[in-house]
């Protein structure tokens, strides 16, 4: 309790319990609200606050989190519930951007840690890496001054072919401004994926400078004679965009353009298929099959099979055929940045290492203007503009784990953990919708980089089985994306319901004894050295004995010695929470000693570390 | 048996053998009375095929001119397919796999002539039996006894010579007892739970009929179980409208006003034809690569299988709370007490006991629960998912039971000394074997047979070092705790190590597996030295 001298409490409200989502376990505590938590929630996590009826125990308060916690407190007395319930709603609805938690957030840093911090990811080096600028690809400063596109970077990579007037001709046939720009070079065929948004066309407009771009980027390959124009949208949907002057491209205008649609849905659907996945998981005592059933009517599955399709195809037309694709949708950052991002991925072995995914991160979505702010709900905004769409890539990329689970650097927990914080809003990387905001707002001076902290973190979101041999054999991956490969993902939806998970982790053991095979190694590196001084045989080194003995327990995998930084255990086990599920018809003669080696409040520990901060 | 009448070609040349996860290869085909053999004729690095053709689930052929096709479906789930030059040579070939694949008679089958070179036939056939399991069970001495009413089958048919029975009961009263149970399964004890002392007992359903009659000795029996405790549960495997209904047939379950200790739950669990043709709906959904997403789950769903699996965890929760949380002996039955009995028990002990979760101690539970005590599996297991026979009394009851266990694994990846690979060789080998272990239906057909004596153990076999290396979790940590596990739906999975077993995604999973093995292996070594 030591943290809440730190923090003005707003609210403080005694004998609260909170109650386990799938079963009948409650646990009693304190629930305190301050600024910027609410115990160990923080604020801006919160989707939804209800306030149900009032039982005979309490009055119960319900809490949906982002990261798709959902708490339910009973309040003892009414009126301090309806205190919380109030506070809670006045505090979730900040109005604008200073009011958020990067902006108070200070992990005692310096200014030159937190600017090496925002220097971490670099887009000039990565395009560098990727080998642009070269003969055919060059830098340009049209947009220098957000002027041609607002929405876009300042760097923007053309065709050399594409003269300034045929870049601004473009930009004002495409919606936004969002003319056609490079994202990935695949340096082996010479093929570059570019992305745009969709064309003014309507019925029949047309726009040679249009026409040329695309013809420049075509150019700009030798390896084809075709680009693939690839709209991501069903053909129903760009069909009626061309009603409000928009569209897509006709290929009797575009000389060699392959165009194809792909149909993945746009940004509404997405949102009541999660809420729909959401309700159906979120039922108690669910039925296999009403749980099967409702994973089909969502459609969460079919969307995220769209997208990972989408990018397979993206990826054979490039690296297979060595053709130059352009990818679109409506404006060019939610699909768009799915499949380019996704794709890239695939294409590039660098993207599936940490510092790989945070600049694939930092260059698909965060530079090219996915709008963060108006789909994750920073501010007090329009709920229809709410969107998973970047859960979605997240999604995307972890089934794809699943498949190579020798392919990625990074674990599940990596994607978890930036998962969080784009909707914790600590960090500044994500808040705004595009570059420009971000400058604005001086998020580089006034608030800390997600990624460095990622980055001191790295030994907890390695993944055991990475192979960097294996990555050098199959450069390309090729995920088949037969339904059956795809599957819920757990640690996400229900990272909170413990008593859903493995009790035991691979991943964390392996981790550990991986640790201490090295603790042993460098032990035995010197014990040799010693030795060889002192020219005596080596000695038997013991493998250190890292965590203590489990102590006396009911349950498996309640490893007492926790690590004490709060880290949340993914696939392992809680320190506190124990395994007590029922199974049916016995009732009432445990529940009394269910109850009693809870601890009080859970998680408590968590958020009270960040509330330090 | 003469092989030879079924074979009238037994060698084809220049054969196209197309198989999963491999480039199609040329060569030749040879049919034996219990192989299919296929060698390649590439000089280096030659490959063979060797099959058993009991293995193949269901054939079909396809004729094309001069040539024809052959797909063999087999009961792990592999297809594989030949083509033939020459109509005569293919028709006589599937004919040959078609009759040889099924022969009926048991004598005949493969573990009779199966004899390894490095490898003579045993002295003792399995890992224990009754009166070893029951001499080395100290605690049970007080309370229980080792009966051997049974010695000469006579009592019981489906039981084996020994059993163990509540100590103040004697051989005349279990008599009677059998009697009045079906198939003459009276209560038996299959597990004691050192921590508190209460027992599971398995038997079949009590036969009360319409006119609900009783029996003493039947009472008095269970009676004797729960003495000294104030209750004791009976879990039916059936729902309370179908064990009433059987009493209509002449069987039933224990009425509250004979049995007034015994609270009984009715937990429905599927069975019978009903859980074959659910495997044969998921087979058939895995199988199927033009499903999109939305049929896939739905197909899924529909085959129900999932939802087997869920019921089956769960009501072996429901088990061991009774036994371990509420300190209260247990009954198991359903109607006959061969399925679905043994196979919440088998779960129940692997949740509950760590001696059950070595891989010694699972095969002996297998071969306490599954062969001693009897699971028909020369009935249950004729057919696999793929063949196109009329279905009898196939059942993949056992199959059912690996994939629950697979699950556990999945939930506590340590608490298992064994791995996924020995759980997908049980699963082939209860199918098609080259060991006597799975033959029969009973120990009685067993020793009839002479199988103990003519073929080799496969508990046996797997315990020899190497296959022990091989198929031992290298993760494993004993833990004295019970591993309940979740039965949440979205904390089961489907088994794709056996249901997609020859995809390439697959492959990728067990390629990390080995290299979780390989890693663990090698960071043993380097704390060792």
């Amino acid at each position: 309790q030591k943290y809440y001298h730190y923090v003005h409490l707003f609210l403080q409200v005694e004998q609260v319990r909170l109650l386990d989502r799938f079963s009948n376990k409650s646990v009693h505590g304190t629930l305190y609200l301050t600024a910027t938590h609410l115990i160990f929630i923080l604020h801006h996590h919160i989707a939804s606050v209800e306030k149900l009826s009032l039982t005979t125990s309490g009055c119960p308060l319900v809490i949906q989190c982002r990261n798709f916690r959902v708490v339910h407190f009973v309040i003892q007395r009414e009126r301090d519930c309806h205190d919380v319930y109030s506070s809670l709603l006045r505090l979730l609805r900040p109005v604008c951007y200073e009011e958020l938690y990067a902006f108070s957030y200070n992990p005692k840093q310096n200014d030159q840690q937190r600017e090496e911090g925002w220097q971490l990811i670099d887009l000039g080096a990565e395009f560098e890496r990727m080998g642009v600028p070269c003969d055919q690809w060059q830098l340009t400063d049209v947009n220098r001054d957000y002027k041609v596109c607002e929405t876009y970077p300042r760097d923007l990579y053309v065709p050399v072919t594409a003269s300034k007037p045929i870049i601004v001709g473009s930009s004002k046939f495409r919606s936004k401004g969002r003319f056609p720009v490079l994202t990935y070079f695949y340096q082996e065929k010479k093929a570059a994926v570019c992305r745009c948004s969709q064309p003014l066309s309507g019925f029949s407009a047309r726009c040679l400078e249009d026409e040329s771009m695309l013809q420049a980027i075509s150019k700009a390959n030798h390896n084809s004679r075709f680009l693939y124009v690839m709209d991501t949208r069903p053909k129903l949907n760009a069909l009626a965009n061309r009603a409000a002057g928009k569209g897509y491209e006709n290929e009797d205008n575009y000389s060699n353009i392959r165009f194809q649609f792909v149909g993945i849905e746009n940004i509404h659907v997405m949102r009541s298929s999660l809420q729909k996945l959401l309700e159906v998981t979120g039922t108690r005592s669910l039925s296999m099959s009403d749980y099967l059933v409702g994973l089909e009517s969502s459609g969460w599955l079919r969307h995220i099979k769209a997208i990972v399709d989408a990018a397979v195809f993206l990826t054979r037309a490039v690296t297979v055929e060595g053709a130059s694709v352009l990818v679109h949708c409506s404006d060019g950052w939610d699909r768009t940045a799915q499949v380019c991002a996704l794709g890239a991925l695939l294409m590039d072995p660098y993207y599936r290492t940490i510092k790989g995914f945070m600049v694939l991160i930092e260059k698909d979505w965060i530079s090219f203007g996915h709008k963060f702010a108006d789909r994750c709900d920073q501010l007090d905004g329009d709920p229809k503009e709410v969107s998973p769409i970047f859960t979605q890539f997240l999604e995307c990329v972890w089934q794809l784990t699943e498949q190579f689970p020798q392919a990625f650097e990074f674990s599940e927990w990596f994607l978890l953990q930036i998962h969080e914080h784009v909707h914790s809003c600590q960090y500044g990387n994500f808040l705004g919708n595009n570059q420009r905001q971000r400058e604005e707002l001086q998020l580089r001076e006034r608030t800390h980089s997600l990624w460095a902290f990622l980055m001191s973190e790295k030994r907890n979101h390695l993944n055991p089985f990475y192979s960097p041999a294996y990555s050098e054999a199959h450069p390309v991956l090729e995920p088949s994306t037969l339904p059956y490969h795809f599957k819920f993902w757990r640690s996400m939806y229900h990272q909170f319901d413990r008593s859903m998970h493995p009790r035991q982790s691979i991943l964390k053991t392996i981790l550990t004894l991986k640790e201490n095979s090295r603790k042993a190694e460098s032990t035995l590196q010197a014990l040799e050295s010693v030795s060889t001084l002192l020219h005596i045989p080596p000695a038997t080194s013991r493998l250190p004995h890292s965590g203590s003995e489990e102590d006396e327990q009911e349950e498996v995998g309640e490893e007492a010695t926790e690590s004490t930084d709060t880290e949340r255990t993914v696939e392992g086990s809680s320190g506190t929470e124990s395994r007590k599920q029922s199974y049916g018809e016995l009732e009432g003669t445990y529940n009394s000693d269910l109850v009693k080696e809870e601890p009080a409040v859970v998680s408590l520990e968590f958020g009270v570390a960040r509330m330090t901060c | 048996m003469e092989f030879a009448e079924h074979i009238k070609t037994a060698n084809v040349e220049d054969v196209v053998l197309r198989q999963p996860l491999q480039p199609p290869s040329r060569g030749t085909l040879c049919i034996t009375g219990h192989h299919l053999l296929f060698s390649d004729r590439e000089e280096s690095d030659s490959r063979q095929v060797l099959l058993l053709l009991r293995n193949i689930d269901a054939i079909e052929k396809r004729m094309s001119g001069s040539s024809g096709t052959i797909t063999m479906k087999c009961k792990d789930l592999r297809v594989l397919q030949l083509d033939i030059p020459g109509m005569e040579q293919c028709l006589n070939i599937a004919h040959s796999i078609e009759t040889l694949s099924c022969l009926d008679c048991v004598s005949a089958m493969y573990p009779f002539f199966y004899r390894p070179v490095d490898l003579s036939l045993p002295e003792q056939w399995g890992l224990s039996s009754p009166e070893m399991h029951y001499s080395q069970m100290k605690e049970l001495y007080e309370k229980w006894r080792l009966s051997t009413v049974n010695r000469d089958y006579s009592v019981c048919p489906s039981y084996p010579p020994a059993v163990i029975v509540p100590k103040s009961i004697d051989d005349d009263t279990l008599k009677k007892a059998a009697k009045f149970r079906q198939g003459g399964r009276f209560p038996v004890l299959c597990y004691y739970h050192k921590k508190n002392g209460m027992v599971i007992m398995r038997s079949s359903q009590p036969l009360l009929g319409a006119n609900r009659k009783r029996c003493k000795e039947d009472e008095l029996l269970l009676q004797a179980v729960i003495e000294g405790s104030d209750k004791g549960y009976i879990i039916d495997t059936r729902s309370m409208q179908q064990a009433q209904q059987a009493r209509m047939t002449g069987g039933g379950f224990e009425s509250k006003s004979f049995y007034d200790r015994w609270k009984r739950f009715h937990r429905q669990m599927e069975r019978g034809k009903a859980l074959q043709e659910s495997l044969i709906k998921l087979v058939e959904a895995c199988g199927d690569e033009s499903n999109n997403m939305d049929r896939w789950l739905s197909k899924l769903e529909n085959s129900k299988w999932l939802s087997h699996v869920q019921n089956a965890l769960s009501t072996a929760g429901l088990l061991v709370e009774c036994v371990e949380r509420d300190g209260h002996s247990v009954l198991v039955h359903g109607s006959e007490g061969t399925d679905c009995s043994l196979l919440i028990s088998t779960l129940a002990q692997l949740i509950m006991d760590p001696c059950c979760r070595t891989m010694e101690g699972f095969l002996g539970l297998l071969e306490r629960e599954w062969i001693q005590a009897r699971h028909p599996f020369q009935q249950r297991c004729a057919h696999s998912a793929y063949s196109h026979a009329r279905l009898q009394q196939e059942s993949p009851v056992f199959l059912l039971l690996l994939d629950c266990v697979w699950q556990l694994w999945r939930q506590f990846p340590l608490a298992l000394g064994f791995s996924e690979a020995l759980l997908l060789r049980l699963a082939t080998e209860v199918y098609a074997s080259d060991y006597g272990t799975f033959l029969c239906n009973s120990d009685q057909e067993r020793c009839a047979l002479e199988v103990k004596e003519r073929t080799h153990c496969l508990f046996r076999a797997l315990l020899r070092p190497t296959e022990r290396d091989y198929y031992s979790n290298p993760l494993y940590e004993r833990t004295e705790l019970a591993i309940w596990p979740s039965v949440h739906p979205q904390s089961l999975q489907l088994w794709k190590g056996y249901f997609l077993r020859w995809t390439q995604q697959v492959r990728h999973l067990e390629e990390a597996q080995e290299e979780i093995r390989n890693m663990v292996i090698e960071w043993g070594k380097l704390a060792r030295s």
